[in-house]
């Protein structure tokens, strides 16, 4: 009987905690509410699912529980109850899959009109670039990075004169405004992540990855790398400032161009790269770059 | 009137070839540690598997400590958690369950289960479990080069793995990238083994059809596995040439830590793809060989047939062959064409149909059955019940939008160590109590065997669960610590705490497992023949426990499935595979019946 209760309390239990736990999805700040529904409905199928079988597993437990000389029913098959779990099982995935394949085509399809700006990352830091009032964004090189290029711009592209970079400080956007996240890296794997924008992609060093959304409602909120990125991985943070197109305008203002940032910097040739663990943490394995 | 079973028909086809005569050690050492016997070569890989699972599991204690008191181990230095999650995540996954189930159960139970005497390449089989030893020391061995080991994660991803800023990228990986390769080579030994000893060496009588769905499962596993590992081992080279010789396979034109590599034009994504190509069929490689087992406990000791048996064969191979169409799950947020997402998000939520005809399968055997609450029952149940709750979390990953928020969070983690961590291992500790008698002679002890159950199973349902809920709050997997972080409430640290607390417990019941064994091993009540009244061969040698050669003078013949529980008209309420059909007992008397 031990069995049969502990069974009942896994399944009640399982759905009291799931309504009750004070730990669930953050308060959405972007257009990916149709992500929060698919889970939902993903819930309600596979929740049914859960409660039936365990229930049914008690009910056997209890019901067919052990007699001596009693004997089990010699029924090696069904063919029909089999042809109606799968044909159940399958309808129960068409309903969960069908919204999820309808909303991964919204996710992959980047509307017209949508802004398109550069999160850059490294170990352990992000960087972010916007295009100047050309609207476009300069091509890069990782060849061409050094202490006074640190985006590695390709200082003969006219397009990356006027690229607006922000390195070291929080990034902000503009509310209601579709925007292209172009996704750089140039080290390793680093994963942009918003909890609280549902969407996340990794940063893939040698390529441009990407993924859009809309921002819906102000605020600050926390950027975290999401994909093991070294031993300062925890510390990779940064901020995220939605906030009203005016306000936004004004920050990127004071932002530096990239041709300024170089005159700047002056004319030095540039000696080589020192090596900086940007992370705060130590930096405790090797010691020595790999090669 | 007996039931005719599907599969059970009395036709034993003659001898085709005559009996080859078997390897007989000649010394002890030949007999225990060169041993060519499988039965002695799978307690070789049982007691190397369990060895270095006991120190993955340590090392969980640490990560658990440095999670749920962030503050308070000022020992744990972030290189060295980073450590213990990858050599944790790869011991578990490779050197334990891989090991265990194939090396270990399959040796075992496979020549017993098909009839055979031994395995078909006995000594190739030996140098398999010495190959696998190596590739345990030299993991091991990593723990002291300079450095430490891999803290890469399991998944090893390049460039990180192999570049400065990730803690062991001297010389932890490359250790870690020859024992990986050296564990495919020992394993390949022992797959080509179990695959050619159940195609080629079942007695006669036992027909695909007839085998027990243990033998199914190891097999198709296998299968997998020698499909699977090659993709791996060929990344592990790659690897090694970027590491050591400069090559840039998975290395584009990169900085790192502020210096220009010289590496150019290779493909991160490259070594994902080949990864994942072995990593998912590994997840069934563990999993299959668990349905199986399972399956044979669950019929057993509930006095029933299993349900629907040629549904389940179907599903094993159906899923056997689906997991090598879904890898690309597991990088829907990589940076490969997103486009993918589609067709792996379908392939993926198709290959739940015949994993849910499983689960139900297994609760329709409890269904009409007679229940026996045996330990091996109950770590069945637990299996079932983890099983059910991780396979379905994995729709939720599969799915590909669902995965979006979900990737890489503590849900991930939740997921796979409730679906292909607690899951498989309910099947091991079930498997090793069902067949304790068979191979010590001795019964353990039931009491001790309860608690044990009782607390592993509860606490590591309590450990999971929870966690999949920091997952949903945006909780990130891989995180030395949380820091300041605006979205995570105070009560995710308790939380946190109460899991490490748990944790540490369920740990420390397995001591409970590990003295119940020993001291079964000599002060076990004597288990007779046959105690679970089983039909498979295993329980019906002459000899008990089964000696050298598994059975006595002439192989036994077989004349119907394992799974005749209860069949009616039949006088005892089981019926062994090899009792021929007249000398069944029915209720009208022995031989009155055709069964």
């Amino acid at each position: 009987m031990v069995v049969v209760y502990a069974l009942i309390l896994v399944a009640v239990g399982t759905v009291a905690f799931h309504i009750f736990s004070p730990w669930w999805s953050t308060e959405i700040a972007s257009n990916w509410g149709y992500i929060d529904t698919t889970i939902d409905i993903t819930f309600w199928v596979t929740g049914v699912v859960f409660i039936a079988v365990m229930l049914f597993m008690a009910y056997c437990v209890w019901r067919y529980r052990y007699k001596a000389g009693r004997r089990a029913a010699y029924e090696p098959e069904n063919t029909k109850m089999e042809l109606w779990l799968t044909g159940l099982t399958t309808v129960g995935v068409i309903v969960m899959l069908t919204p999820g394949l309808f909303v991964w085509n919204d996710f992959v399809t980047v509307p017209e009109g949508a802004a398109e700006f550069e999160v850059m990352g490294q170990q352990w830091q992000w960087s972010y670039r916007f295009p100047g009032k050309d609207g476009v964004l300069g091509t890069t090189d990782v060849r061409k990075i050094s202490d006074e290029n640190p985006f590695g711009l390709n200082p003969d592209d006219p397009n990356g004169k006027d690229d607006v970079l922000v390195e070291g400080d929080e990034l902000h956007l503009p509310l209601d405004q579709p925007v292209k996240v172009l996704l750089r890296s140039i080290d390793v794997l680093h994963d942009f992540y918003v909890p609280e924008f549902r969407a996340k992609m990794d940063l893939v060093p040698g390529q441009v990855t990407y993924f859009w959304f809309t921002p819906i409602r102000t605020g600050t909120f926390d950027i975290l790398c999401f994909e093991l990125c070294g031993v300062g991985h925890h510390t990779m943070r940064g901020k995220v400032v939605i906030e009203e197109e005016s306000a936004y305008k004004a920050w990127l203002e004071k932002q530096p161009t990239f041709a300024k940032s170089m005159a700047k910097a002056g004319t030095g040739g540039g000696d080589g790269l020192k090596l900086v663990s940007s992370g705060g943490e130590a930096v405790t394995a090797g010691g020595e770059s790999a090669r | 009137m007996a039931y005719v079973a599907p599969g059970e028909t009395s036709l034993v086809p003659p001898a085709e070839v005559a009996e080859v005569d078997l390897y007989h050690a000649k010394s002890w050492i030949t007999k225990y540690v060169f041993s060519q016997d499988a039965k002695v070569i799978a307690i070789q890989y049982a007691f190397t598997a369990i060895a270095i699972g006991l120190v993955a599991l340590v090392l969980s204690w640490l990560m658990r400590l440095q999670l749920g008191f962030p503050d308070t181990f000022s020992i744990i230095e972030p290189s060295q958690y980073y450590q213990f999650i990858t050599m944790h995540g790869m011991i578990m996954v490779i050197y334990l369950l891989t090991a265990l189930f194939l090396g270990g159960f399959g040796n075992y139970l496979i020549p017993l289960m098909v009839g055979a005497r031994d395995m078909v390449f006995p000594f190739v089989n030996m140098v398999s479990y010495w190959v696998y030893l190596l590739a345990v020391l030299v993991l091991i061995a990593s723990f002291f080069v300079p450095g430490g080991p891999t803290g890469a994660g399991w998944t090893l991803y390049p460039p990180q793995s192999i570049t400065a800023g990730t803690p062991g990228s001297e010389g932890g990986i490359v250790l870690m990238l020859v024992s990986l390769a050296l564990f495919i080579v020992g394993f390949t030994m022992g797959g080509l083994n179990y695959v050619v000893t159940v195609l080629q060496a079942r007695t006669r009588g036992m027909s695909l059809m007839r085998m027990p769905l243990t033998v199914w499962g190891i097999f198709i596993a296998t299968i997998l596995a020698l499909l699977a590992f090659p993709a791996l081992f060929v990344g592990a080279v790659m690897m090694t040439l970027d590491k050591l010789l400069g090559t840039s396979f998975f290395m584009p034109a990169m900085i790192s830590l502020g210096e220009q590599l010289e590496y150019d034009g290779g493909n991160p994504l490259l070594f994902q793809h080949l990864f994942w190509f072995f990593g998912h069929p590994e997840v069934y490689i563990v999993a299959l060989p668990a349905f199986g087992i399972v399956s044979d406990l669950i019929s057993v000791h509930a006095r029933r047939n299993i349900f629907g048996y040629r549904m389940m064969v179907w599903a094993l191979v159906a899923i056997g062959a689906l997991s090598f169409i879904v890898w690309a799950h597991h990088m829907y947020v990589s940076g490969m064409n997103p486009w993918f997402g589609f067709f792996f998000a379908t392939t993926t939520l198709i290959i739940a149909i015949p994993t849910a005809l499983k689960v139900y399968n297994w609760t329709l055997t409890l269904w009409k059955g007679n229940i026996q609450l045996t330990v091996p029952m109950l770590f069945a149940i637990g299996f079932i019940v983890t099983f059910l709750n991780g396979g379905i979390t994995g729709l939720f990953l599969g799915n590909v939008v669902v995965d979006v928020p979900l990737s890489d969070t503590m849900f991930v983690v939740a997921h796979f160590h409730m679906v292909m961590g607690v899951a498989p291992l309910m099947v091991i500790f079930g498997a090793i109590y069902h067949w304790y008698p068979l191979i010590t002679g001795r019964m353990y002890d039931e009491a001790l065997g309860q608690i044990h159950f009782w607390v592993t199973f509860v606490g590591a349902y309590t450990i999971f669960l929870p966690i999949h809920y920091l997952g949903f709050l945006g909780v990130p997997r891989r995180y030395f610590e949380m820091g300041d972080t605006s979205f995570i409430p105070e009560s995710a640290a308790t939380l946190n705490a109460f899991v490490t607390v748990v944790a540490l417990i369920v740990g420390f019941a397995q001591l409970v497992f590990f003295y119940n064994m020993a001291r079964s091993y000599t002060k076990g009540k004597i288990a007779g023949r046959n105690p679970w009244k089983a039909n498979s061969l295993e329980w019906q040698t002459e000899e008990f426990p089964p000696g050298h050669g598994n059975f006595g003078a002439t192989l036994p013949l077989v004349y119907r499935w394992p799974y005749s529980y209860g069949v009616p008209g039949v006088a005892e309420d089981y019926l062994p595979q090899n009792v021929p059909p007249d000398e069944v007992v029915t209720d009208e008397g022995p031989g009155a019946s055709g069964a």
